[in-house]
């Protein structure tokens, strides 16, 4: 088992060596990303909840099944 | 109406301020972990995606940054984990002005190989303390843990970090 001080000092080199190795990055934004998060709500809430097409594909099968009951459909349109 | 209320009410506007004010400051940290722009430019936005649709559970009287930058650390280490294997860390070209010979190309790579290999959680700890130097106070309450766990993770990862390295550089070597 090492010694803390032996921990502390592979900490040290340890960050050292880690900050010329670890990629460097610029953490400053370049640009606004306010169009992108308004592309993504405008995407999202434009979107037919699953439900409706669960719906409508439920109502064309059955259109499809008993092609009898349109007139029946229209009459209650 | 306040700012913070207003959003928690779901108004766009309000929202739209509040990503104005804080998507430098979140994509910052968000970079930070990830190491890749593009990546957390995309990590960034999801964020706020999130934080949009959760608007009704914010306490406007709570703290809208700290919030924000809670789950843009979630994001971030759910990218690390899908992101392993598949993107291994790049090493940057040398910089002759900061060269010293103990600190080769080869061996940059041997420890960036190394710090690849680490669990995302010990990854992000790493990242954070070690590189960017972050207090711990702060990774503790981006992470939603306690001080000693970050703690803990630093420690471990040092500790895999020099086996490794004393692996690959063989018993004799340094470090």
């Amino acid at each position: 088992m090492n010694h803390p001080e032996d921990d502390q000092n592979d900490v040290r080199e340890l960050r050292e060596l880690l900050k010329k190795s670890v990629p460097r990055v610029h953490a400053e934004l370049r640009r606004d990303l306010w169009p992108e998060m308004l592309q993504r709500l405008d995407s999202r809430t434009t979107r037919v909840p699953w439900f409706d097409w669960a719906l409508a594909a439920a109502a064309a099968a059955l259109l499809l099944l008993f092609p009898q009951a349109i007139p029946a459909l229209l009459y209650h349109l | 109406m306040e700012l913070l209320q207003r959003f928690a009410h779901g108004d766009v506007d309000a929202f739209e301020a509040l990503f104005r004010q804080f998507q430098a400051s979140v994509y910052a940290w968000i970079v930070r972990i990830v190491r890749d722009p593009a990546a957390a430019e995309d990590l960034t936005v999801e964020t706020f995606w999130r934080i949009y649709r959760a608007h009704a559970r914010f306490d406007p009287e709570g703290n809208f940054g700290g919030w924000a930058r809670r789950i843009a650390t979630n994001l971030a280490l759910d990218h690390l984990k899908k992101a392993r294997r598949e993107l291994p860390l790049a090493v940057d070209p040398p910089d002759e002005a900061d060269e010293n010979p103990g600190t080769r190309r080869e061996m940059r790579e041997q420890i960036a190989r190394a710090f690849d290999k680490l669990s995302p959680k010990l990854r992000v700890a790493a990242t954070l303390a070690l590189v960017e130097e972050v207090p711990y106070d702060e990774i503790a309450e981006a992470l939603g843990i306690s001080q000693t766990t970050v703690r803990v993770r630093v420690f471990r990862a040092t500790r895999i970090l020099r086996e490794q390295l004393q692996g690959e550089m063989g018993k004799g070597g340094e470090l």
